[in-house]
């Protein structure tokens, strides 16, 4: 057990001004998770500090903030990853805040919702599933995996600079329908993100891979987009 | 403000969705949620969706529904689990369509893998049964289903708190809900109300269950006088990361994983000796629990190791990579080479609402309450019984989910909408002010940890009736205690301290219903288990609790099990 102080960015546009950082103190175990400490200041310290979350293990996407700097989920990390005994917690940047940790995250979603995130086919199914290799419902595996938190979009310096930006998050939602075997709306797909503001934004600063919670490889799976891009778009022609 | 639409959705995990995604073929949807749809708890869900496909072994549809019938100790109706069995195949099926990204055997149809209580030919062997997307079948379904929610154009209300259901003679005509951007209260004026609000896992300490599993929805319908049902058959699944309660799914051992005690033994087939470690969850459990009590916890401690070492790395990176990641993030072990501290963890509600085969929620006189319905976890259909199966849960809201909103389709053109007065929505605001205006009182996580303290030490998974009374009357002190609870939060943007006070009630109020359920019933069944009546008793217990709210306090009723196949039996693995 040890004394941890948590600087936190407070702000209510109700009442302030401009955003001010509040620091508590609390007793924690290494093995705590900074969701717990929080959890802690909220209920016997402070009621008035609001942050969203819920499942408490990394699958909802609820609790991704600034956590010393860097964008990630308060489930996700422990008392004892981070050296030092003072937290700094933070919004996540590029998007509006609404009140302490919690972001506007209407803009998120609707870029999401962009993407046509449901597969599209004209036929109508089988009786019985669709065969599909294991090999090609593998190319989706890592990009499954996303749970919407919004780290990696609002980490990504492209997003911070331009607002029309798809982001990270939503292409790797665009992936999941380009590279699965049984879309067939794949050529308008890849053209809704062959431009600047789709794939060809990202210029690989690879922020949105390092903070990814789930560790799926998000440069890399916009760089298959444009590559397929590239394949489809332009050499078939 | 006042919203209008012909169908108002509570909850927005796999059941409501699915309803949604049904109703919304030919009516207006709104659908309210406390959490950003992909947020639902049903994300959570790891191990699969079982469904008879036989893609990699013979099976049946009627061998599920055995496996399901005596899953729940013979205490679920048979006329459900035959629904929810047969109709198992088009939903999976459907489910294939719409997108979800199961993972593929050699033929190139879906993979199916073993999970516990699934059996072949009526209890003789494992059989593999378990549709699944790696370890997080529950989440890309739950991403599939929001993806046609979006093609569909149904209008989602997130972050939106349910705070009453408004009735309109003897219908449901609404509900009015608290809108956590900004502290509006509003009003929902609609035909129909489908509650799918999920469990109510809070109430204990340790869980595998969100923040938000806190059963408003229940306890909502409850308050309006709808008793609820086998609120006592609470189910704990075995293996929870030990002092955390995380969930690792039984995929851990329908991949091959077993359970060893503090001396290394692999104990299941003492308890199991035919299904072993794949033997139902209250079963494991209780094991777990037996072990840590006569001594046999590793370390002399209360818990047990789960061993995956001998799957190898490529099989735990390819099917069971999300819960080697919790392993590793909250406990800095290795699932290849390390041996995992586990623990029984609160999961699973069998009990809620009661509803009949087509999701209509059902009045004291067991008939339809006009306008109001219910599907998933809050509902009790009954298809799980005295214990649910694993994979039967994802099965179970999208296919009691589907049929609820297609009866909706149904009951929609001969239902008329309501005119509500203004004067509506007064008790839902009162109801916030008189928590907001209070000065100085108990705060909300002081109660919320005296009732989830009192319910792991009287209610897990052993029980008695001297330990159930103690509870009942500590409940009655807190229920006391809550209505002088206050806030530090008088703000309107997103205010949690309000959210977690409101759903205090709702914890503290279900508590009492499965206390009360669980002290009356003087028998052991499923995942109730009484020390001081050990035993199944068919004669005397064949049948389903029900619980009104009454102004004395609850009042217990109960109803007869539907059995159409399977005559109870002595329940063996």
């Amino acid at each position: 057990m040890q004394e941890m102080s948590f600087k936190i960015l407070r702000f209510d546009p109700d009442r302030d001004e401009a955003p001010w950082y509040q620091t508590y103190r609390v007793m924690a175990e290494p093995g705590e998770r900074i969701l717990d400490c929080l959890n802690r200041i909220k209920w016997e310290q402070d009621g008035t500090l609001s942050y969203r979350m819920s499942c408490g293990h990394g699958v909802c996407g609820s609790d991704g903030m600034k956590i010393n700097g860097r964008c990630a989920l308060a489930c996700q990390k422990l008392v004892g990853d981070d050296t030092g005994r003072e937290v700094v917690l933070e919004p996540l940047p590029s998007f509006r805040v609404l009140k302490d940790l919690i972001v506007d995250l209407e803009p998120f979603f609707a870029k999401v919702n962009k993407v046509r995130p449901y597969l599209v086919s004209g036929q109508d199914p089988p009786e019985k599933e669709r065969r599909q290799a294991p090999e090609q419902s593998r190319k989706v595996n890592e990009v499954i995996r996303c749970i919407l938190c919004a780290c990696c979009t609002a980490a990504c310096p492209v997003t911070a600079e331009n607002e029309r930006y798809l982001g990270p998050a939503a292409l790797v939602w665009a992936f999941r329908t380009i590279f699965d075997s049984r879309d067939e709306d794949t050529l308008e797909r890849l053209k809704g993100v062959d431009s600047r503001d789709g794939a060809w934004g990202c210029v690989n600063h690879f922020e949105c891979t390092r903070v990814c919670p789930k560790e799926i490889p998000v440069t890399k799976s916009i760089n298959m987009i444009k590559r397929e891009i590239e394949k489809r778009l332009r050499e078939e022609e | 403000m006042k919203f209008h639409h012909d169908v108002v959705i509570v909850g927005a995990g796999l059941a409501g969705l699915r309803a949604a995604v049904e109703a919304a073929e030919h009516g207006s949807v709104a659908l309210i949620s406390k959490v950003y749809p992909t947020r639902s708890h049903s994300g959570a869900a790891q191990g699969g969706i079982a469904a008879a496909l036989g893609n990699e072994e013979p099976d049946s549809w009627e061998w599920h529904m055995y496996d399901t019938v005596k899953g729940g100790d013979f205490l679920t109706d048979q006329d459900a689990a035959e629904v929810l069995a047969r109709d198992a195949l088009r939903a999976v099926y459907e489910l294939e369509h719409m997108g979800v990204p199961f993972n593929r055997n050699g033929e190139g149809t879906i993979a199916q893998r073993a999970f516990g209580g699934h059996a072949s030919e009526f209890g003789k062997k494992p059989v593999k049964r378990a549709c699944h997307a790696a370890d997080r079948t529950g989440r890309v379904i739950l991403d599939t289903l929001y993806g046609q929610a979006l093609s569909k154009g149904i209008k989602i209300y997130p972050e939106f708190h349910l705070l009453d259901l408004i009735t309109d003679g003897n219908r449901c005509a609404g509900v009015s809900a608290y809108e956590l951007a900004t502290g509006d209260i509003h009003l929902f004026e609609s035909k129909v109300v489908l509650l799918a609000t999920g469990g109510f896992g809070k109430v204990f300490k340790v869980s595998s269950n969100c923040f938000a599993n806190t059963g408003d929805g229940v306890y909502l319908a409850y308050q309006g006088g709808i008793p609820l049902e086998d609120m006592e058959f609470v189910q704990f699944h075995p293996t929870g990361i030990y002092g955390l309660g995380v969930l690792l799914s039984e995929a851990a051992r329908g991949e091959g994983g077993m359970l060893r005690n503090g001396r290394g033994d692999p104990f299941m087939e003492r308890y199991a000796p035919t299904l072993k470690d794949l033997a139902p969850r209250d079963m494991v459990s209780r094991a777990i629990a037996r072990e840590i009590r006569e001594g046999r916890g590793v370390g002399g401690k209360d818990f047990v190791h789960l061993d995956l070492t001998h799957l190898g790395p490529e099989r735990i990176r390819e099917k069971l990579s999300d819960i080697s990641s919790f392993v590793r993030i909250y406990l800095g072990l290795d699932t290849t080479k390390d041996l995992v501290p586990v623990a029984p963890t609160c999961h699973y509600m069998m009990g809620g609402i009661p509803t009949d085969l087509n999701g209509q929620v059902l009045n004291p006189e067991s008939r339809p309450f006009h306008g109001l319905y219910a599907a998933g976890e809050c509902a009790c259909v009954s298809v799980h019984g005295a214990n649910r199966l694993g994979c039967n849960s994802l099965l179970d809201l999208v296919v009691f989910g589907r049929r609820a909103g297609k009866k909706i389709l149904e009951d929609l053109p001969h239902l008329e909408g309501s005119s509500l007065q203004e004067n509506t929505l007064e008790k839902s605001v009162s109801k916030v002010q008189a928590i907001k205006s209070r000065k100085k009182g108990e705060k909300a996580w002081a109660v919320r940890e005296k009732i989830q303290e009192l319910m792991t030490e009287a209610c897990s998974v052993f029980r008695s009736g001297d330990g159930l009374a103690e509870a009942l009357d500590a409940i009655g002190e807190l229920k006391e205690t809550y209505e002088n609870i206050a806030i530090d939060n008088p703000g309107l943007r997103f205010n949690t301290d309000l959210l977690e006070a409101l759903e205090l009630g709702s914890l503290l109020h279900l508590a009492e219903a499965i206390l009360v359920s669980a002290k009356a019933r003087e028998e052991s069944r499923g995942a109730h288990f009484r020390e001081d009546f050990p035993e199944r008793d068919d004669e005397k217990w064949l049948k389903h609790t029900l619980v009104q709210k009454t102004e004395k306090g609850p009042r217990l009723f109960y109803k007869p099990v539907r059995i159409t196949r399977f005559e109870p039996k002595p329940r063996v693995y």
